[in-house]
């Protein structure tokens, strides 16, 4: 499949939605150009021959890692852990309105 | 240049000896740390906690316990370790006032053989960068040229290592990040093998080629801390096995096979940094080592395959930073969705938002295949290529960046940043060692040489890097 990115303002707009970023609209125009750049030169590995090739996905070649499933005892009380939440209530973490 | 530190195991012999003490090196870094302030290399000492530390390992000796392998030796972690005594920001505002509830492992390790952390070194902000530039808080300079960036990411870790602040510090090396600065600003600097030290408390930037960079003044150093560090962690399931021990007699020149890098040397590499590259395997040949070329042919698309897998993985990895349970938080936002994207866009620099953009955009349905798994695909027709140089070298040697440090300012296309990455960027797609060695000078800039090593071989290459650095000092 060969792709040529040129991307459009709309696509920005799009691709920050999905990645929960709002930009302002200087990195809009910034983004569209420079993204449309950056995607031009990674686009250079389709031309790359890799026929009966697998993608490599770990690269010293552990597979499923597992551990005992045992509870252990770090030491850390709820307060150390809950000391950078921005907002706390009864010890837990108290977000911003989900449903309008 | 002389420096005020002795070797990392005579300071710790000499603690432990009683010669002199832990507060008296804590000190003597923090003061070297306050009169190089102009560098702007540190962002925050950890000075309250690291001088009781220093009393508590003053303690042990006066008891007559052992204090360590490290007993008493300062040293700086990048500020994307977290670390009890200070905030740890990844040099960036959406972390800014985090305080870490838990130490990284490697850190843990350190503290437990009487190493004491000093300071946060500043960094491209997340590592993302190859200058400094991208810090979101303030650049820092090469100490050799104070117009001119110390490399990066980690060039806080590089500058305060030349500088002298402290006998070594940590940084990280994603795709250059602990070679490149080490290059450009004078020092060691040590990749490992990926997985060789855990990643746990380190503030994730790529998983899948994150790695724990050392900074030293000598390989001798360096390699004592790589020492004290490796080793299977529970908490980073990534985590290989160790070798018995990465310290130890230098190996022999003679003899060795040594490919030398067809690709890095050709069109592209500034001449002045070849031409000190060349008088470097010259003096490698002098002393008996067999240097022959060596072409990997897929070498010059290993920045692209970076560029997409990077991004890929920074965009997921980002995306715990939403403002809710850590973090900068945006204040006015009324509702959950409005407070992710508002806190997003405050808290996360140009580059941060570049790459999560780019990320998502080769992760987003219908690309991915084109993008991401092409790209994965190509990382192992690159391990390949390794694999077959590596049957018939024990080395790889070539530049670790195509110039010498450059001025501040001078790159503005992110593009073209992305390009100092070059050279550096296949050793974390293979997974493969690799080291820095200062190699000489261009004018009052140093040029540092590469030498890469097959995966899990650390102590090989730790040990030929040994010898290599007598000879190009």
């Amino acid at each position: 499949m060969l792709i040529m990115a040129k991307l459009k303002r709309d696509d920005i707009l799009k691709l920050a939605q999905l990645a929960r970023l709002d930009l302002d609209e200087d990195e809009i125009t910034e983004f569209t150009s420079e993204l449309s750049a950056i995607l031009g030169y990674v686009e250079q590995l389709q031309n790359a021959d890799t026929t009966g090739l697998k993608p490599t996905n770990q690269v010293t070649g552990l597979l499923s890692v597992t551990r005992d499933d045992e509870m252990r005892d770090y030491g850390y009380e709820p307060k150390d852990l809950l000391k950078n939440v921005p907002t706390v209530k009864d010890d837990l973490i108290k977000v911003k309105r989900i449903i309008g | 240049m002389g420096s005020q530190w002795l070797p990392i195991a005579d300071l710790a012999a000499d603690v432990q000896a009683g010669k002199t003490s832990a507060l008296e090196l804590v000190e003597k870094s923090l003061k070297t740390i306050e009169d190089q302030q102009d560098y702007k290399a540190i962002i925050a000492t950890t000075s309250d906690r690291a001088k009781e530390r220093a009393k508590t390992i003053d303690g042990l000796v006066a008891a007559g316990k052992n204090a360590g392998r490290l007993a008493g030796v300062p040293f700086i972690a990048k500020d994307n370790f977290l670390v009890y005594g200070a905030e740890t920001t990844a040099a960036s505002n959406i972390l800014k006032g985090f305080s870490a509830p838990y130490q990284a492992s490697v850190i843990e390790k350190l503290e437990a053989e009487g190493a004491i952390c000093v300071a946060k070194a500043n960094m491209d902000a997340f590592g993302h960068g190859a200058s400094t530039e991208n810090s979101d808080f303030f650049v820092t300079k090469n100490p050799h040229d104070t117009s001119r960036v110390p490399g990066g990411s980690s060039g806080g870790s590089a500058t305060s290592v030349v500088l002298d602040m402290a006998p070594f510090a940590l940084g990280t090396d994603t795709g250059g990040s602990t070679r490149q600065p080490a290059s450009m600003s004078g020092c060691v600097g040590y990749k490992p093998t990926y997985g060789l030290m855990s990643r746990s408390g380190i503030v994730a930037m790529a998983s899948s080629t994150d790695t724990v960079g050392t900074l030293a003044r000598t390989t001798s150093d360096a390699a004592l801390v790589v020492d004290v560090m490796a080793g299977r962690d529970d908490l980073d399931g990534t985590t290989i096995e160790r070798q018995d021990s990465y310290v130890g007699a230098h190996a022999s020149l003679k003899g060795q096979k040594i490919g030398l890098i067809k690709e890095w040397m050709a069109e592209g590499l500034q001449d002045d940094v070849k031409s000190v590259v060349e008088t470097a395997i010259t003096k490698l040949q002098a002393a008996g080592a067999e240097v022959s070329e060596v072409s990997l042919p897929s070498l010059p698309l290993a920045l692209a395959v970076y560029y997409i897998l990077v991004p890929a993985e920074i965009s997921s990895n980002l995306s715990r930073y939403d403002g809710q349970r850590y973090g900068y938080s945006s204040p006015e936002a009324k509702d959950l969705e409005t407070s992710y994207r508002r806190t997003r866009e405050i808290g996360f620099g140009k580059e941060a938002k570049r790459r999560i953009m780019i990320g998502t955009y080769v992760l987003s349905s219908g690309y991915y295949d084109a993008y991401y798994k092409k790209a994965q695909t190509v990382r192992t027709k690159l391990i390949n290529e390794f694999n077959d140089a590596f049957k018939q070298f024990d080395f790889l040697v070539g530049p670790v960046a195509p110039t010498t440090a450059f001025k501040i300012g001078a790159i503005a296309d992110p593009l073209q940043m992305y390009l100092c990455d070059v050279m550096t960027v296949a050793a974390n797609m293979v997974g493969c060692p690799s080291i820095s060695l200062p190699a000489g000078l261009s004018g009052n800039l140093p040029v540092g040489l590469q030498l890469m090593a097959p995966q899990k071989a650390d102590k090989q290459l730790l040990a030929l890097a040994g010898s290599a650095e007598d000879l190009l000092k």
